[in-house]
């Protein structure tokens, strides 16, 4: 062996306390990041994949797990599994939540940018208040709202005579009641990102327009859409991945069996239930690791759509 | 020399003293309300063991247990005493990470016949292992509004000798009162599918993890249809448990009965509807079904630090007969003790149900009440099947057709 080393080779320094702190210090500097992501990042990653492929139950030790092969997946992919429902569940509550909300925050933000300027702080602040305010105070609230009997809606329904609605009780209504909440909370959060995107516009654009003689709605379908795209694909990308991991808002609502026939049942829930309730950590692990294929497809879908005539600009 | 000899004194003496003032920690992981129990009988405790402090950690229901699972699955962060209740002692009973009483130095099969029955098997693995001990059970019986039932004209008794009658008994109510005969629906099925089993039979499975759903169980056939015959007849409120409703519902005697464990007599009394003592009374479920609802245990996991003073609080807490009748006045947690149940004060009677001795009545149906046996799908099956009952009872879907998709589904994912 030794004849193989190259004799260009310079030679080594002895070593010295300088050359060990400038070669290797930076690395430990760094090293409490990759340390955390190692152990809470990247071992549950990998750990999941694993247990994907096995069936256990924690409550058998670790260690004493049996392989199945693709079994866990093809359980979730079997066409009468409760993972189908709650993956149909949770993209219809999707829709149902997400497209209302851009198709509020959008204009929304465009009045408040061009024509209720001075309030622009307190209406930031006004909209941004359902995001930051924690799911048990929201799901409370909105229970109450949506009781059958005692509810507020009911009551106000039966001011104009109408029927009392089964808010969460009927399955046909429950992915309503609850995109409802879903849309209260998260459209604040869209109209404070187009508001940031709005302001990232150059007056100037708008002034030539005026001067060309626009009005108000070819600004806005002229100049503002095209200009906020990159801000809309933020925020189309932001609401794909939220929906599809949805799971507070009818958690709280529902407790965890989503409600009556399981009609809010989100895929995040089913997974959790299936981990916790039922401890079949390797049919849960599977199924995350179709959700994230299912979010991962859905992201780039958007990402063509939004690349496909306007990436030229 | 000299020095050696003072020093082994020394050296001895320390080690007596140590001894003699030895502290020792026990911790003990429980939920609401068995933690308020164990605070009531731990005054008791610390005068008998003044050395051995407890260090309760308390946390909700849905948290503890999880905790608990994934604290045996790592062997970390285990508590001493690790409190379960029901609905998690079949699951936990089937896994390694729990002592087995059976076994020495615990020997709990000399106990054994002290507790009601049926919590014996609920704590045991297909397997034999007995893996905690009883503390509280929860005997199912049925609570009725007499004055709802006396407005309508209804006997009781009727009410109780058949579930054809039952519902009828509730059309009459209805008619006359206005007044639902049960919240929902789903609460008929509930009871029906777990009352009058077989030996050897669990609610889902057999003993030989047999798959029972499906559409030639005749059990599960005539609760789908009990319940669908209850839903068509306007019968129940479509109301849920533990919702504002489910109080108002109590609070205004809109609904007139309501299946339960012997425990809701004190939520009732309680918090939720006061006002209403001494309009109900209690009697047993509809043709002799008697059932479990609810009840908690005492376990020890195998990587406890301190399994011998934990087998000694576990047994103050379920076998000392005056422990179990403090958790009794505590909080209502029905003793799974048998000696405690023979207390005097089981027969008084109850105020808030008009005077009724409804303990006694309480313990009779413990004490005929059968095992069921527990199997770890149960929880998957459950789920399954009240999807497919929404489906019979919201969209109309055929019963047959409703089970022999949920015995699909489930055989698919009990593997």
């Amino acid at each position: 062996m030794s004849q193989r080393t190259p004799t260009s080779a310079p030679p080594r320094a002895p070593w010295s306390y300088t050359r060990f702190q400038q070669r290797f210090a930076p690395y430990l500097f760094v090293s409490p990041f990759f340390l955390l992501f190692a152990v809470f990042g990247l071992f549950p990653l990998l750990f999941s994949l694993f247990l994907a492929f096995h069936l256990w139950s924690p409550l058998d030790g670790i260690g004493n797990w049996k392989f199945v092969g693709f079994e866990n997946f093809q359980l979730a992919l079997g066409p009468t599994d409760m993972f189908w429902k709650s993956l149909k569940n949770t993209v219809w509550i999707g829709l149902l939540s997400g497209i209302p909300q851009h198709l509020v925050a959008l204009p929304l933000a465009f009045i408040i940018h061009h024509s209720l300027r001075r309030f622009q702080g307190a209406f930031s602040t006004i909209l941004f208040l359902p995001y930051i305010t924690n799911a048990v105070a929201i799901a409370i609230v909105f229970a109450t709202l949506y009781s059958e009997r005692l509810g507020i809606l009911n009551y106000l329904g039966g001011l104009v005579g109408l029927d009392p609605v089964r808010w969460l009780g009927d399955p046909n209504m429950v992915p309503y009641s609850v995109a409802a909440v879903v849309f209260w909370r998260y459209v604040g959060w869209n109209t404070v990102l187009y508001l940031s995107g709005l302001q990232a516009i150059s007056e100037d654009v708008y002034e030539a327009a005026t001067v060309d003689g626009a009005n108000g709605w070819q600004k806005f379908w002229y100049i503002t859409l095209p200009l906020l795209r990159p801000m809309m694909f933020y925020a189309f990308t932001l609401t794909i991945v939220g929906s599809m991991q949805l799971f507070e808002e009818p958690f709280m609502l529902l407790n965890d069996g989503g409600g009556s026939g399981g009609a809010g049942l989100t895929s995040a829930m089913h997974i959790f239930n299936t981990a916790f309730r039922d401890l079949d950590m390797g049919y849960a692990s599977a199924m995350s690791w179709l959700l994230f294929l299912a979010i991962f497809a859905l992201s780039m879908l958007n990402n063509y759509l939004f690349t496909r005539d306007g990436g030229n600009k | 020399m000299k020095q050696t000899a003072a020093f082994a004194l020394a050296t001895a003496l320390l080690l007596g003293t140590a001894h003699a003032q030895e502290k020792v920690t026990l911790t003990v992981a429980a939920f609401p309300s068995l933690d308020s129990a164990i605070k009531a009988i731990l005054p008791a405790w610390t005068k008998l063991h003044p050395n051995v402090t407890i260090n309760l950690q308390a946390q909700q229901f849905a948290d503890h247990h999880t905790a608990m699972t994934t604290a045996l699955a790592t062997g970390q962060g285990l508590p001493d005493v690790m409190a379960i209740e029901i609905g998690y002692v079949g699951k936990f009973a089937e896994g390694q990470g729990l002592e087995n009483l059976n076994s020495a130095p615990y020997s709990a099969a000399q106990y054994k016949k002290l507790f009601t029955p049926f919590t014996i098997a609920q704590a045991t693995g297909s397997d034999g292992r007995f893996i905690a001990m009883p503390t509280d059970i929860g005997p199912g019986t049925f609570f009725y509004r007499k004055d709802v039932l006396d407005k309508a004209g209804v006997n009781p008794l009727t009410m109780q000798s058949s579930w054809e009658n039952y519902i009828a008994s509730g059309k009459k109510i209805k008619q006359k009162t206005g007044a639902y005969l049960v919240n929902t629906a789903a609460s008929v099925y509930n009871l029906v599918i777990r009352t009058n089993l077989k030996s050897g039979e669990g609610i889902y499975f057999d003993k030989q993890n047999n798959l029972l759903v499906g559409p030639d169980n005749a059990r599960f056939v005539r609760a789908m249809t009990l319940a669908k015959q209850v839903r068509d007849a306007g019968l129940d409120a479509k109301i849920g448990e533990w919702s504002n409703e489910w109080y108002d519902a109590f609070k205004k005697g809109t609904v007139a009965t309501q299946f339960s464990g012997a425990w809701l007599q004190g939520a009732l009394q309680n918090w939720m509807a006061p006002d209403t003592k001494g309009l109900w009374r209690v009697q047993n479920l509809p043709e002799k079904g008697f059932a479990s609802w609810g009840g908690s245990f005492y376990a020890i996991p195998s990587k406890a630090k301190n399994k011998q003073w934990a087998w000694e609080f576990i047994k103050f807490m379920t076998l000392n007969q005056q422990s179990q009748i403090t958790a009794f006045q505590d909080n209502g947690a029905f003793p799974a003790l048998i000696a405690a149940q023979k207390d005097k004060a089981f027969s008084e009677p109850v105020e808030f149900l008009g005077g009724q001795k409804a303990r006694v009545l309480w313990r009779d149906a413990a004490a005929k009440t059968q095992p069921i046996d527990v199997n770890k799908y149960d929880s998957v099956a459950d789920q399954i099947l009240q999807t497919e009952l929404t489906n019979v009872l919201e969209q109309g879907k055929d019963i047959k057709q409703a089970l022999a998709d949920a015995r699909a589904q489930i055989a698919r994912r009990a593997r």
